[in-house]
Order: structure tokens, then sequence, then C-alpha cells
């Protein structure tokens, strides 16, 4: 009895954190389609290259904080950067060429972070703060995971007062809504969209740093952190902030538990959800074709 | 005799009331004009007409049968054809390859992997001539995008004539021409044969003295008057709602 | 394309392995045209009816483990083979189609490749079935008791002819109405539904044939390779064959082609060269999609217009 409360709240944490995970990647994708409408397939490329940037920056500097803190910054900056050259170019194109574009762009970053970093498994060490363990109910769970999930409630709670709270949220919300409306009264909406870009690749990035300590950084973790955190936009619906928070705490928790209880289904799961959440939510909306586009 | 009869159209969108108890009667070949201030739910009761939206209540039968809540294709394939406020064209095809497309569905043929020479000489001939009643046929390898904005509202003519329609109906369709542009429109549709009735949404009163036989105004989702376009023009209730009068081109 | 281009081609591809062409040679000229099939069936979806779909490799993939079993289990012959697998991949088209094409757009995509990677799952974990990662080592079919895929040669010669009926039919459905019905979807489906189609219909009917046609590509793949595994259901497959797609001209009936005749001949020949072949098709891919100021149909103004077709439209 106690075993199995044990293994429930141990699997339920690493749910958790595995939700922050993907809740620093999926916040991103979908402030970037609410706001842009732009269906970014090049994101988990940005969580590679915080944590691969990070990585670099460890080894250049020896500190793991000034890693944490850099990481995400510079790579928020080469988001603005590649937004103003080459994204806002296609915000106006439909979701196909998006998906197109973007996938074509994480093909091609794969490759340099291949040239950069080589295609062997590395490693980053958590800092020495957080390296050790702590005791919950008889087992030790690492601090660093408690870290992260603390992280996560934090970025949560500054994400739910930013936009609800502030006037720069307010505009947000307000040009998620109706950009058009938003340009027509005089804002600029331009600067607000590559801000928010890069605050999204910055999140992407800051998930990539704090993944790496527990997840190895390697080539095609892009990819697969991407597919999982599609499957949470998905599911929390793109362009929805706080269900997007409540869908990435689902994923990594049935990413978790599956992996434990049923390897055998792991791999389908998460899939099974996203296929039936979609089709049922297409059931009494009106025909897909009768929208005017 | 009767085509068409609406009869107590309501239509709520959540809270907000959009129709209230709308109640008309089209006879075969008529004209009839809807107007009203923006927002009057002239566009949402076509809308319901030619079967994009199902009413909250009411009824509508055509030549006596009830087709309340038919789906957009079941209205057209009894004969109900529209054109739209917006240019709503195929517009990376050419002029002749978006008729094309209504002829083929009128003919049955649009599920068609073949097609024989002589049916499809047919439909090329078919085409042709509706693009020559709208007066857009030496246009017909032009793409939709590249046309001018009045060629592309003939356009969005053809393709409704293309349907062979017992009804059209017509939201706007001289919205944005020039005085000229709206004077061919009127002789058009005024040369269309009476056995096609029409229901047109228009603000130019032009027109409306133009073509229509009868007038019914809207206002709030209410029929507020219905008559002919003079007893309209003359009317209190209307002139109150609206500003402005006959002979200019302003919206109403 | 003009024909006389078209003949000169087919004259080519007709004394190919006569002419002494390396055995190597041959064999990525065949792999060529099964995926050409596969890409001409998935331009149907994607480049006339527009939607894009990341569900083809399910396709291909259901329709080569059907006939790797069917091979392996119930019959050497090649009827048998293409019935059992013809139906079993159209079995999952409609049903798969009729759950997908309710939504549109993003959400479609993501569906499609939800059930391409259950697929996937399901041949990776179902070793009982599918022989798991370890994949299937097939049989070699026969017609009437005949062993037919014996040389290089002769499996060159099948697909061949197999391509060519699959061109053949793909010419008559994309000139005919019901082809000119796809790409009024593909441009304005609202309107087409007041035109009188039932958009819904001829959405399924696309996504059927297309899965048929991937199918048939799958089922050709396992007697060329000898071999199926669930690496040929990935995802990763489903989205190189939208970038062949693209590359050659998607909406257009040669463009799929010459993508991927450009894919793999660059991926054999880029690959000899450098590792990140990946970084050179990403590029060019990014290049062609940005160049193209209509969009991906836009493809169709450009230089790649005039080569993979002779028509402006559809």
């Amino acid at each position: 009895m106690r075993a199995l409360a044990e293994f429930i709240i141990i699997q339920t944490l690493n749910g958790f954190v595995y939700g922050v995970f993907l809740f620093t990647m999926a916040l991103g994708l979908s402030l970037i389609f609410g706001l842009m409408g732009l269906v970014n397939l090049a994101h988990g490329s940005f969580f590679l290259l915080g944590a691969y940037l990070g990585l670099s920056i460890w080894r250049l500097t020896g500190s793991f904080w000034v890693a944490f803190f850099m990481a995400p910054v510079a790579s928020g900056l080469i988001g603005i950067i590649l937004e103003k050259i080459w994204f806002t170019r296609f915000y106006q194109r439909s979701h196909t060429d998006h998906v197109l574009l973007t996938l074509g762009l994480s093909f091609v970053f794969a490759d340099i972070a291949k040239f950069f970093w080589g295609v062997k498994i590395e490693a980053l060490p958590k800092p020495s703060i957080l390296d050790g363990s702590i005791n919950i109910i008889g087992t030790q769970f690492p601090v660093y995971r408690i870290f992260v999930i603390f992280l996560g409630i934090a970025l949560f709670l500054l994400t739910w007062l930013f936009i609800g709270r502030t006037k720069i949220g307010a505009l947000i919300r307000a040009a998620v809504l109706d950009r058009d409306m938003v340009i027509g009264l005089g804002y600029n909406v331009r600067a607000v969209f590559t801000v928010m870009f890069g605050i999204g690749v910055f999140l992407a990035a800051l998930g990539g740093i704090l993944a790496a300590p527990i997840t190895s950084i390697y080539i095609g973790l892009d990819l697969e952190i991407l597919i999982i955190a599609l499957i949470v936009v998905t599911v929390g619906g793109l362009g929805n902030i706080h269900s997007v928070f409540w869908a990435s705490l689902l994923i990594g928790l049935s990413e978790t538990f599956g992996k434990t209880l049923f390897p055998e289904l792991a791999m389908f799961l998460n899939f099974i959800i996203m296929a039936f959440v979609l089709i049922i939510r297409s059931y009494g909306q009106p025909d897909v074709e009768e929208q005017l586009q | 005799m009767t085509i068409l009869s609406i009869e107590k159209i309501s239509k709520q969108f959540g809270g907000l009331q959009v129709l209230s108890d709308v109640s008309l009667k089209l006879m075969v070949g008529e004209r009839f004009a809807i107007v009203g201030p923006n927002g009057a739910g002239k566009t949402t009761l076509f809308n319901i007409i030619n079967g994009l939206l199902k009413p909250s209540s009411g009824k509508i039968v055509m030549e006596s049968q009830d087709v309340t809540g038919f789906k957009s294709q079941e209205m057209w394939q009894k004969g109900i054809t529209r054109t739209f406020q917006r240019n709503n064209l195929f517009l990376g095809l050419t002029t002749e390859e978006n008729v094309r497309l209504a002829v083929h569905a009128r003919h049955g043929l649009g599920r068609r992997i073949s097609l024989p020479r002589d049916r499809s000489l047919q439909a090329d001939q078919e085409v042709q001539r509706i693009l020559e009643t709208v007066k857009i046929s030496e246009r017909k390898k032009v793409l939709a995008s590249d046309m001018a904005y009045g060629e592309q509202r003939q356009l969005e003519l053809a393709i409704a004539l293309a349907g062979q329609p017992k009804i059209l109906l017509l939201d706007e369709p001289t919205a944005g021409m020039s005085p000229a542009e709206t004077n061919d429109m009127i002789n058009m549709l005024g040369g269309l044969s009476r056995e096609v009735a029409f229901l047109i949404i228009e603000h130019d009163m032009d027109v409306i003295f133009a073509l229509a036989d009868r007038v019914m105004v809207l206002h709030l989702g209410r029929v507020l008057a219905e008559g002919t376009p003079k007893e309209i023009e003359q009317n209190r209730d209307v002139l109150e709602v609206y500003l402005g009068g006959r002979g200019e081109s302003k919206p109403l | 394309m003009k024909s006389s281009i078209l003949a000169v081609f087919l004259a080519l591809l007709l004394v190919l392995p006569l002419v002494g062409i390396k055995p190597y040679h041959l064999s990525i000229v065949t792999e060529i045209l099964i995926f050409s099939i596969l890409a001409m069936s998935l331009n149907l979806l994607v480049g006339y009816t527009g939607l894009t779909s990341l569900g083809h490799g399910a396709f291909f993939g259901v329709g080569a483990y059907a006939a790797a079993l069917t091979v392996n289990h119930i019959s050497h012959e090649i009827g048998v083979i293409l019935v059992v697998s013809i139906i079993v991949t159209g079995v999952f088209g409609a049903v798969i189609g009729w759950l997908a094409l309710k939504l549109a757009g993003f959400y479609f995509l993501m569906v499609t490749f939800a059930f391409t990677q259950i697929i996937f799952c399901a041949a990776d974990r179902w070793r009982w079935l599918t022989g798991g990662s370890d994949g299937l080592v097939v049989s070699q079919a026969q017609f009437f008791g005949k062993l037919i895929f014996t040389s290089p040669a002769m499996i060159y010669y099948i697909s061949l002819g197999v391509f060519l009926i699959t061109w053949l039919t793909f010419r008559q459905i994309v000139y005919s109405p019901f082809g000119q019905a796809l790409v009024g979807i593909r441009e304005n489906p609202h309107r087409m539904c007041t035109i009188g189609y039932h958009v819904r219909r001829y959405k399924m009917a696309a996504f059927v044939l297309s899965a048929l046609f991937a199918g048939l590509a799958g089922i050709l793949y396992v007697q060329f390779n000898h071999f199926i595994s669930p690496v040929h259901v990935h995802w990763t497959l489903s989205g190189s064959l939208l970038i062949m797609v693209i590359l050659g001209g998607a909406g257009t009936l040669n463009g799929p082609v010459l993508g991927t005749a450009m894919y793999l001949y660059f991926q054999n020949l880029i690959s000899s060269f450098t590792e990140y072949w990946m970084f050179v098709i990403g590029v060019l891919f990014i290049a062609l999609i940005t160049g193209a100021r209509k969009g991906l149909l836009g493809l169709g103004s450009t230089a790649w217009e005039r080569l993979a077709k002779g028509r402006s439209s559809p």
C-alpha cells in the first residue's frame, strides 16, 4: 500500500516535471499561433538551441547559472533577429505554407546543430545547489526536479498576470481576437509580434536548458519535444493560454504514467488522446467546408 | 403563383436576436428588393434561404415543399442560387473555369472522371453563353484575381446564373461599382428572363426603382414595411429610419 | 508537358535496362518510380484538393504490410496479394478519412499525423503480426505460379508498368470534371458548397483514392525491397513525401514525379559528399516556397511550372 502511494506520488511529480518542459514549448507555440497565426514547427529547434547554447556557455564559464540565464536570452535575441528578417514575411500565408516552411527550417537547424555540436549525446550537469535529493514519503526525489516544478508554477502565474492584468497583455488578447482592429486603433502590432516571438523562443530555450540535465542533449530531441508539444496545443487549443497549461500537465502525466505502467501502449497513448480530442471536438461544429476562409 | 414562402423566420445567435418573425411571399418571376440599414439582418436572411444557416424558428416553403433546414447543396438543387456581398470567387482559376464548375454541377457532371467530347463541348458552349450574358466573355482566359473589381462582380453573377436558378439571391450586386457599371448591371439584371425570380439586397434606390416590383424594409431584424417602391419611398416609418432619399446613389 | 518531350522520356525509360545501366543505378530509378506513385497519390490530396496531410506514410505502410503478410502466409499469387492489400488499404483510408475530414487545416494535419503514428506504433509493437522493429522479410510473388520479380530488370519493368498506369489514371482524373471540382474545393470550399457540390463526399473520394494508390506503391515496394519494417511507416516518410511533392510542383501532374526524382537523386548524390544533405534539401525547399509569392501553388507560376507541365491549370 505504501509502495503504491510512493509510486503514484513520485510518478505524478515526474509527470509535472515533464509537463513543465511541455508548457515552456506549448506556451510559445500557442502564443505565436494565437497572435500571429503562425504555425511554427521549428519551435523544437529553439528548445534544442537553448540546450546546446547552455552547454557551450557552461563549458566556457563553468557555471550552470550563467548558462541558465544567458542561453534563453541569447536564443530570444536570435529569435527576434530571425523574426525580423524572415518569419515576418509569412504571417499572411496559409497554414500549410507555415507548416512546410518551418518544417524545412527545422531540418536546416538540425544540420547546423550537427555541424557545431556533433551527433554525440551530451550531458549537462545540475548545479551543485540543486544536486541531491530530498525525502518524499520515504523515497529520494531529486531536488532539481522540485525546482523545475516550482519554476513551472511561477511561469504560469507570471504569464497569467502578464496576459490578464497588464495593458500589454490586454493588447495581446485583443490582437488575438481581432488583429486588424488593433492595427486600426494605431498600435504598432508589428513590434508586438516581434517581441512576442522573441519571448516564445526565449521560453522554448528556457525549457531546453531546464530539461538538459534530465534528458541529455541530442539531435532528435527537437522533433521529439515538438511532437508532444503539438499534441499539447492541439488538446489545449491553439491560442488559449490557460488550457495549454492544464493540457501540458495532462500530457506530461499521461506520458510518464504511460511509460511506466503500459510501456507497450506508451507511444500510442498520447496520439490516441490527441486524435480522440480532435474528433470529439469536431462533432457539433458546423461543417468545416461551409466556413468562409 | 408563389414560388417561395418565408414564414415567420427568426434567428438568434447566442443572446443576439438577428431576425424576428420575417415573412414574405415571392411570386414566380418576381423581382423583390430587401432594403434596410446595415445590421438589419438582410444577409443573414439570405444565408438562411440558401441553406448556409438554419433558422431558429419559422418555415421556408418552395414550390409547396417544406425546405426548412435544407443544406446549401440541397437548396441549390431546388433552384436557389446566390451571389455574395463580397466577391466569393475562385481567384486562382480563370473566368471560364469559375463558371465551368457551376455548369458541371448543374448538369450533374461534377462526379465524373471522364467526359465524352460532345458533352464537354456542350459545357464549353454553355459557359460561353453565360459569359456573354454577363458581358465578360472576352476575359474568359483571365485569372479571376487579375480582373477588375467590376468584372469580378459580373463573374460573381455568372456563377450564380450558371446554376439555372428559379430563384436568384443577389446580395448587393452593385456594391462598390461606378455609376456606369451600376447601369450595366441594372440592364443586365433587367434583361434576365422572367422565369427567374430574384431577391435583391440593395442600398442604391436607383437600382431598386429600375428593377424591383416590390420592396421590403428590414430594421433590426423585423419587417418594417412592404410595398411597391413608390409606396415605400413615401412611407413615414421608413423615412424616419433613413436619412436621404431617392435619386442619390448614396447608401440609404 | 509537351507530348514530344514525354515520348522521349518514355522511350528512355523503356530502354534503360537494355543500355548497360548498372544494377545499382537501375534500382535507384525503380525506387524513384515507386515513390513517384506515392507522391502522385499524395499530390491528389495536397496539390489538387488542398488537404495537407502527414498521413500518407500510413497508407503506404498498410499496403506494404498487407502485401507482405499476404504473400508470406496466404498466397503467393500477385492477384490475391493485390486484392487483399487494396481492400485493406481502402478500409483504412475510408475509416481514417471519415474521421479526419471533419477537420481542416492545422487540425486535419495533426489528426493525420496522429493516425500515422498510431499505425507506426502498432507496426513497431505488435511483433506477433508485424515482426516488430525487426520487420518482415517478404517472399517473392508469383503470376500464375511463375516468379516474376526475378531480376532487377523485371522488377524495373513491372514498376514502370504500374507507374505508367498510375500516371495515365491521374492524368484522366485531374483533367476531368471531378478533378476540376477538387481544385475548386482547394480554392474555395465555401463557394463550392453553394453551387451544389457535396464537398465532404468529394474530399472522401479524393482521400480514399489517394490512399489506394499509396497502398499500391507499398505493395510494389515490398516486392522491390523484399523487406518491410516500421521505418517505412514513420511520419518522416510522410514529411519527405510532402517535400517531394512540393519540390516538383504541387497541383501539377508531373511535378511530384520530378520532385521525387530530385529528392531521391539528391539524397543519394549529396549524402555521398556530405552528411549535411538535409541542410541542402531544407534550404532548397525553403527557397522554393519563399520565392513563390502566391504561396504553395504559386510554384505553378515559376520556372518549375514550365518544366513540370504544359497547362496553366489545374
